[in-house]
C-alpha cells in the first residue's frame, strides 16, 4: 500500500487537470463542495452522493461515560453526530484495489 | 440533499459556468476520493473529514437465509472521521 495524504490541494489539482480553470477557481470549487455538503448535514439533512456514499447525521443520548485512566465516571452530554456509509461502488473499487 | 441538488446550488453559484461543467467538477472530486482509496491512500480535508482504508479480518459469517456458516475473507474497506469544524457545527459549537 502506497499510505499517501492528499489533501484539498490535490483534489484542486484534479478539477485543475480535468477541467482547465484557474488553479484558484479549482480550489474555490472544492471548498464549495465541502462548504454545501457540511451546511445541508447541520441543518440536519442526509447527504446522498449516487456510487459514493450517504452521510447521516443521528442524535445520540446522553450515557455516563467513565475516564479510561482513572475510572471515573463522566457525564457524556447529548450530541449529534455524523456517519458516512460508502456506496457498493466504493467498497467494491478499494476492496478490489487493495487486495492483501 | 442529493448529488445532482449539490451541483445545482454550484452552478446557482457560478453563472459563467454550464451546468455540464459544474458537473464535471463534482464528479472529479468524488472521483478523485475513490479513487486515492482504491490506492490504499489518504485523503485528509481539514475541518471537514478524513477518508482512510481500515483492514478487516477474516471471519466466519453466515448466511441470513439458510443459517450456513460462510468464510468471509479479509478485506479492505473504506472509513470516514468527522473533522473537528464539522463536528462542532453539528452541535452548535463552532
Amino acid at each position: 500500500m502506497s499510505e499517501k495524504t492528499l489533501t484539498r490541494m490535490d483534489l484542486s489539482e484534479a478539477v485543475f487537470r480535468e477541467v482547465g480553470l484557474s488553479r484558484t477557481e479549482s480550489a474555490q470549487l472544492v471548498e464549495s463542495v465541502l462548504t454545501h455538503i457540511s451546511d445541508a448535514l447541520v441543518a440536519g439533512e442526509t447527504v446522498k452522493i449516487s456510487s459514493f456514499g450517504t452521510f447521516s447525521v443521528r442524535d445520540k443520548t446522553a450515557r455516563v461515560g467513565r475516564n479510561p485512566k482513572t475510572g471515573e465516571e463522566v457525564p457524556i452530554s447529548p450530541r449529534r453526530v455524523l456517519t458516512f456509509r460508502p456506496s457498493h461502488l466504493m467498497k467494491d473499487r478499494v476492496a478490489a484495489g487493495t487486495r492483501r | 440533499m442529493i448529488r445532482s441538488e449539490l451541483i445545482q446550488k454550484i452552478a446557482d453559484e457560478n453563472p459563467h459556468l454550464t451546468l455540464r461543467h459544474v458537473e464535471r467538477i463534482v464528479n472529479t472530486v468524488f472521483e478523485e476520493i475513490i479513487a486515492a482509496l482504491e490506492r490504499g491512500d489518504r485523503v485528509e480535508l481539514r475541518g471537514f473529514g478524513a477518508f482512510s482504508v481500515k483492514a478487516r479480518d477474516a471471519r466466519l459469517g453466515r448466511n441470513p437465509r439458510t443459517g450456513e456458516a460462510v468464510e468471509v475473507e479479509d478485506k479492505n474497506v473504506p472509513f470516514f472521521k468527522t473533522g473537528k469544524l464539522l463536528r462542532d457545527r453539528l452541535n452548535g459549537k463552532a
